[in-house]
């Protein structure tokens, strides 16, 4: 038995929890006997409560994660595949790594959460029994307020690429099959939207091969918001000087309508454009499983979590991780953040189960890093407090702030992050 | 001043009511490593160009961060979080860093 799992059980039998009551088989000494914990969604947030979940209890309690992807996407670093300066496979990573620390992998959907009955019923009409429920369901897209896009063949041709795998490689193919002279726009929907940074990154990597491969291409940023949301004089820089004359940046475009057949996108107040690949990012809110289980409770978008759990304000035993949760002032919905959310939450389950809070005073920051060309990088960092008056997350004032200028000693300290972050969630 | 005043009632709350594996300044170091892992890998062994942290000198690593907070040691993103953390939050992950099998 490992010291972590003679520890948490020794915390369990300390707070009086017998293993009974938590679902688990008391004569049988193996996993789950500290209960089982159900983790729906394989991204950032829910790989990495999964592992710590299972890390931090030695094994002791028993997680399921269900994923429907056979392996895991990275949408950071996925700009790169755009650019054509890195391969799909460079940002891909399997899930065996989970399977080795004797996590159950579930290759399937959740359809349905009874909070009551404590059920996750699956796309096989399997049904997982949980103690704990983390949900990290990532986002899902309002088609309809982009009607045109409402169907699948619109889809097909309009690509978002706004979750990283087929959609990365489809787009990828059109930006190549485009004639030299051609226009790609961009739309980005208004804040919050998931990754703040990444579709001016995006322009860049799209700028940087028109400039190699198809110099007389434009690359023109539709932009919902009102001005550049992250890393604006980085970013607005890279355009007047490294991409001078091939990327155009047009704020105030809040998308009404997209025609898919002649690639024009329609605009709340701007004129029509019309577009040789026409990637649009349309608005989007907490994945369809957050809706169904009624933890969707601000703007029936979002999901309102206690910061210093991650659990469903709504609903007990849920906890809500990731770019579905409803954010605190300045904290991103990025990668690096729902890591952390993650281990915040697994920390807080694992109390949780043996009748302890929360740890009052979790810690949390963002670190991302934007490609600029194919190895100059610029970043943004974050540090955030649980302010216990304003019971929510606060960036601490003094920390965190921007990249002086690109560089290429950030571009591999990007490379490091990923591989870290990524072996942090997935092995 | 805040800050300084929630410490001791953390320890209180774990005297009182936690059970001894679980002593509440353990978990807070464990806690804090975590939120360093993103970068500098799982339990602080790192899988390339960022250092890894696991089995640092305590005294080492206090002293690199007080420099990083005070803009005394260069760097991109390190002197920007360390302003994010307290002079306890970095003695309790360092301590627990030290603790870590490189």
């Amino acid at each position: 038995m490992s010291m972590q799992r003679r520890e948490f059980l020794k915390v369990l039998s300390a707070a009086g929890i017998t293993t009974a009551t938590l679902g688990g088989c008391a004569a049988m000494r193996g996993a789950g006997q500290a209960g089982k914990v159900v983790v729906i969604g394989g991204g950032y947030g829910g790989a990495t409560a999964a592992k710590y979940v299972a890390m931090w209890s030695g094994g002791a309690v028993d997680v399921t994660l269900v994923e429907p992807n056979s392996t895991f996407v990275s949408c950071p670093m996925s700009n790169l595949v755009l650019g054509g300066s890195r391969q799909i496979a460079e940002v891909t990573v399997p899930y065996g790594g989970l399977a080795k620390r004797g996590i159950n992998l579930v290759r399937d959907t959740a359809t349905a959460v009874d909070a009551e009955k404590r059920t996750v019923r699956l796309a096989s009409g399997q049904t997982l029994a949980y103690d704990r429920l983390i949900l990290s369901p990532g986002i899902d897209f309002l088609y309809d307020q982009v009607p045109g896009l409402n169907n699948d063949a619109a889809q097909k041709q309009v690509l978002h690429a706004w979750k990283a795998g087929p959609q990365t490689v489809a787009l990828r193919q059109q930006l190549e099959a485009m004639r030299d002279g051609g226009v790609y726009a961009l739309s980005i929907p208004r804040a919050p939207y998931r990754c703040p940074p990444g579709p001016y990154e995006r322009a860049c990597q799209v700028a940087w091969y028109f400039k190699r491969a198809k110099p007389k291409s434009k690359v023109v940023i539709l932009d919902g918001n009102e001005d550049v949301t992250s890393k604006k004089g980085l970013f607005t820089k890279a355009w007047s000087e490294e991409y001078k004359g091939i990327v155009e940046y047009q704020p105030n475009h809040v998308l009404t309508d997209v025609d898919a057949r002649t690639l024009t996108a329609k605009f709340e107040t701007a004129s029509d454009v019309k577009a040789d690949v026409l990637n649009v990012i349309p608005p989007h809110r907490a994945g369809a499983i957050a809706v169904q289980a009624g933890v969707v409770t601000a703007n029936n978008r979002w999901c309102e979590v206690d910061f210093l759990s991650f659990e469903s304000i709504k609903v007990k035993n849920i906890y809500v991780l990731g770019d579905s949760i409803q954010i605190a002032p300045g904290m991103p919905k990025s990668g690096h953040m729902a890591n952390q959310h993650g281990k915040v939450a697994a920390a807080a389950v694992l109390a949780s189960l043996a009748g302890q809070p929360a740890n009052p005073t979790p810690m949390l920051n963002n670190t991302c890093y934007s490609f600029i060309t194919d190895r100059d990088v610029v970043h943004v960092a974050s540090v955030h407090r649980y302010d216990r008056d304003k019971k929510t997350l606060v960036t601490v004032p003094g920390s965190g702030g921007l990249s002086p200028a690109m560089n290429p000693l950030e571009g591999e300290y990007a490379w490091a992050w990923a591989k870290n972050i990524w072996a942090d969630a997935l092995t | 001043m805040r800050r300084l005043k929630r410490l001791p009632l953390v320890l209180l709350i774990g005297s009182a009511g936690f059970a001894a594996a679980q002593a509440p300044d353990q978990h807070l170091g464990r806690g804090l490593a975590a939120s360093c892992s993103n970068c500098h890998g799982t339990n602080g062994v790192s899988q390339g160009a960022v250092p890894s942290l696991a089995g640092a000198a305590k005294a080492d690593f206090v002293t690199k961060m007080q420099e990083f907070k005070s803009g005394k040691r260069p760097g991109t993103i390190m002197p920007q979080l360390a302003k994010g953390y307290s002079d306890e939050q970095i003695e309790a992950v360092a301590a627990w860093f030290a603790t870590q099998k490189p």
